[in-house]
């Protein structure tokens, strides 16, 4: 029986299958303690710097219009957030409800671009929609419409983001929309409420976490974002920082910035905890679950597969195409520009070592939380995802100064770029790793303490073992975004260290776009490779 | 208005291939409870589905309230045919508070309803807790309450007891027909449940195959099934093979008078509690073995034929197995033509 109530359920061993009162193992909590701290470096050092430049800094960052800034960049994650969720819900509903022709197609490909690089789609949004675009010459020459501006600046930015944004709002919508209880919605219509309030009042109210789930992520990745503004030219507060890093040797102004973003993010995250309201979201039933009946489109099916089309020419073809063609006019004129081995080796390497450093690191943490329940479990918890509110431009920041007054062994080496990368990611092979040990039950360990195999053994005999696929999936996971940094790699990386985030950014930066073109596209493959680790989940939406 | 509350005429509903609903028909007047009672597969949840406006039918009409709401030239949708329902999980809005869910049909500012309804169910002071604060039975009390506000003609309830503790049930079931007589309210309950249909509705319906096999009173229903099969679903049965000629039947047990008008080899259908058993010297059979339950115990008994029945008796005499025994029979002698001749029907 699974109605909320406690009152009736039978009594039983403790749900929990953490042992508390277990004695927590010296060196698995020193291994956690240490991550965590590590984690936690370039944040600290981040506030101690601020502190430390005293009341200069704030003289420059009130003359400087910063609180502009401030505003146009939290206007811009709010305009992507809207837009995002503006294309995504009618999409979700069409793929999730209705008896939509090759529903599964289709929902892949409006997962695509999630694969495309900010500063790629960028790279598509100018090379492609720009003056010198072929959708530009195609108007020209076909329509006779020259002298259209290409999209730059906010408009840019906005347009940019959102085509690559918008399938975090839809996968948790679609997941969201087969999971509701369809029974509620029918309840509202045998209460004489009609299909649009039906929606309005009931689908929609129970839709809202996962629209602000899927919305969160934008507006994060919106307001980390550097690659896609910065091409756009658009004055973001990444940008900024990443300005007055380059320009000024007063660096305590960047800092003092780079704080004032993750407050910002810091502030979304917090808002996001405090409007989740009261209400639950499951369904009470013991039976087996009803499926909501597909609707017929009937007539409708027509516009909705041209709606689904546009989606998918403007957000996967367009941007793709772009990359194609520019590719193919590269190699055509004097081949593959030689670079690209060397720097898909460079970002292979980087982005490898990061995948295992990140997984070493995540491991004894996720070992900690899921085995021990503390309070100071759900501090170290806390501190593995502290990456996600930390933008690439500001972590690389700190990470410089600190390098730069403490460490200047490491200052400028691979291993100050892998670390970066370890922080910014760890979240992700931290929640794979995790989720997998949460599958194990400990007593399978104890069984083999049991029977004589002493802890590590048994760690290495019989969870290990078990956790394998998450720990693969995690450093892949890592090892594939790790690859699409540019902003920490930019700041980083040893002098001539070129990767393909950077040889995109920098070729697109100064207009050659021929030679943008194939790391681009190289680029792109690559990352659409973890969304094969995605389908699962996308499995639920029929 | 004399109108039935609602009444569905020879209705038909095929999916695909298969038959979920045929010639359904029947009246059901004011206040009246009915039970649709079948077992899971029947396609009693798509007659349910049907009436709410859900699904519609291929053939026949369905009127409520004297209106007519599913026909060959009608299918109002389901906020327009004044049907409420109550879903077998309850499906409150779970991010409305039990008052929001209750005021959802209302209109704004119509709160001394909402207290009224909420007081008739009794849940009043829980209004501001949210679905998942409620437990299973009040979960389902607020969506009656729910469906009460918006006045329907008819309440239909889909196995709304199958999601509550046996040792809740019994007590909920009391509960929502009090409401429900106290509301005066129409409603149709759907359920499995053989005792559940027989305890809480005025008339049942006993559902076979997408077809209505019988409506009758609990009592009638037990007492005079029109179908072997209901005979046999509805509660232990035996058959005893008997000759039936000018509305008597002999059988082991004598001639008995019968109420149907059958001539020739036919089955005496006698429950268990309706026979009588008394110790005697020369009886009509011998006590074959007994199976003791504390208020009662069920005594099998041999005839000289072979044939041997059940019969259910109070616990106080005790009845060894050899003992001769007299069986008489105090039923209404309910016969049906004989099946022949594999005889699973009647223990041998």
């Amino acid at each position: 029986m699974a109605v909320s109530n406690r009152a009736f359920e039978a009594p039983g061993p403790p749900q929990s299958s953490a042992p508390t009162a277990r004695r927590v193992p010296l060196l698995l909590a020193s291994l956690a303690s240490l991550v965590g701290a590590a984690v936690l470096l370039p944040l600290v050092y981040l506030l101690v710097r601020a502190i430390q430049g005293g009341s200069a800094p704030w003289e420059s960052f009130l003359r400087m219009r910063t609180v502009e800034t401030l505003l146009a960049t939290a206007l811009l994650a709010l305009a992507v957030t809207a837009a995002t969720i503006l294309i995504s819900l009618p999409l979700a509903w069409l793929f999730a409800r209705t008896d939509l022709p090759r529903r599964r197609t289709w929902l892949i490909l409006a997962m695509l671009p999630l694969a495309i690089p900010s500063y790629v789609a960028g790279f598509a949004v100018i090379a492609g929609l720009g003056p010198q675009g072929f959708v530009h010459q195609a108007l020209e020459t076909i329509f006779g419409l020259g002298g259209i501006p290409g999209l730059t600046g906010f408009p840019g930015a906005l347009f940019t983001l959102t085509v690559i944004s918008y399938p975090y709002v839809l996968i948790t919508t679609t997941v969201a929309l087969t999971r509701i209880d369809p029974a509620t919605e029918e309840a509202a219509r045998s209460l004489g409420a009609g299909p649009w309030r039906t929606f309005f009042t009931v689908t929609v109210p129970q839709l809202r976490p996962a629209l602000t789930a899927g919305g969160l992520l934008v507006a994060l990745y919106t307001l980390s974002d550097f690659g896609a503004v910065s091409l756009m030219r658009f004055n973001s507060f990444t940008q900024v920082i990443y300005t007055q890093y380059q320009a000024s040797f007063d660096r305590s102004l960047a800092a003092l910035l780079g704080l004032l973003l993750v407050l910002l993010t810091v502030g979304i995250l917090f808002l996001e905890r405090r409007t989740r309201g009261k209400a639950r979201f499951y369904r009470s039933s013991a039976g087996t679950p009803q499926r909501a009946r597909l609707i017929r489109l009937e007539r409708w099916k027509w516009p909705a597969l041209i709606y689904c089309g546009a989606v998918i020419v403007v957000a996967l073809l367009i941007p793709i195409g772009t990359l194609i063609y520019w590719s193919v006019r590269g190699v055509g004129s004097g081949g593959v520009n030689p670079g690209i081995w060397a720097a898909a080796g460079n970002s292979a390497l980087a982005s490898g070592l990061a995948g295992i450093a990140a997984v070493a690191a995540a491991l004894p943490i996720a070992a900690f939380v899921t085995r021990y329940r503390r309070r100071f479990s759900s501090v170290l918890e806390g501190i593995a995802y502290s990456g996600y509110a930390l933008p690439g431009v500001v972590l690389a920041l700190s990470l410089v100064f600190f390098a730069a007054n403490y460490a200047p062994i490491v200052y400028q080496s691979l291993f100050l770029l892998v670390f970066a990368y370890v922080v910014r990611f760890l979240p992700q092979a931290f929640g794979s790793i995790r989720a997998s040990f949460l599958q194990v039950s400990p007593r399978l360990e104890e069984s083999a303490r049991a029977v004589g195999r002493g802890r590590f053994s048994a760690l290495k005999t019989v969870t290990i073992p078990l956790i394998r696929p998450g720990i693969l999936a995690g450093g892949a996971l890592v090892f594939l975004t790790a690859m699409k940094e540019l902003p920490a790699t930019l700041l980083l990386g040893p002098t001539g260290f070129q990767t393909l985030a950077t040889q995109i950014w920098s070729a697109t930066d100064e207009g050659f776009f021929a030679a943008a073109g194939p790391a681009a596209l190289l680029l792109v493959a690559l990352a659409s490779l973890p969304m094969i680790l995605l389908f699962p989940r996308m499995q639920e939406t029929r | 208005m004399n109108d039935p509350a609602i009444s569905c005429d020879g209705i038909d509903k095929q999916f695909d291939d298969t038959i979920a609903v045929r010639g359904m028909t029947f009246e059901l007047q004011r206040g009246e409870l009915l039970s649709l009672l079948g077992p899971s597969g029947c396609g009693k949840t798509t007659a349910l589905r049907l009436i709410a406006g859900f699904e519609t039918p291929d053939t026949g009409r369905i009127h409520v309230g004297g209106q007519e709401v599913a026909g060959p030239d009608i299918n109002l949708p389901p906020e327009r045919r004044r049907v409420g329902m109550v879903f077998q999980d309850y499906a409150l809005f779970p991010h409305m508070s039990l008052r929001g869910n209750v005021a959802y049909s209302l209109k704004n500012g119509e709160n001394r309803r909402v207290d009224d309804l909420l007081d008739l169910v009794g849940l009043s002071g829980l209004g501001s807790r949210m679905p998942h604060e409620l437990s299973g039975g009040e979960q389902q009390r607020g969506a009656l309450a729910r469906s009460l506000a918006a006045e329907p003609q008819v309440i239909l309830l889909d196995e709304p007891f199958s999601n509550l503790d046996a040792a809740l049930r019994a007590h909920v079931r009391a509960e929502v027909r009090e409401i429900l007589r106290a509301a005066n309210a129409t409603a149709i309950f759907v359920t499995h449940d053989i005792e559940e249909a027989l305890s809480l509705t005025d008339r049942v319906a006993v559902m076979f195959d997408g077809a209505i096999e019988q409506i009758a009173t609990p009592r009638d229903l037990y007492r005079r099934p029109a179908t072997r099969r209901i005979a046999e679903w509805l509660g232990n049965a035996n058959f005893l093979p008997a000759e039936s000629s000018d509305g008597t039947v002999e059988c082991e047990l004598g001639r008995l008078q019968s109420e149907k008008e059958l001539t020739g080899p036919v089955d005496l259908m006698v429950r268990p509690d309706w026979l009588t058993i008394t110790t005697a010297a020369t009886g009509n059979g011998v006590v074959a073995d007994r199976i003791f339950y504390g208020h009662d115990q069920l005594i099998r008994v041999t005839f000289d034929t072979g044939t041997s029945v059940q019969v259910r008796v109070l616990s106080d005499d005790e009845f060894l197995p050899g003992q001769s025994v007299t069986v008489g029979c105090q039923g209404p002698n309910v016969v049906f033509p004989r099946r022949e001749p594999n005889g699973d029907a009647s223990p041998r």
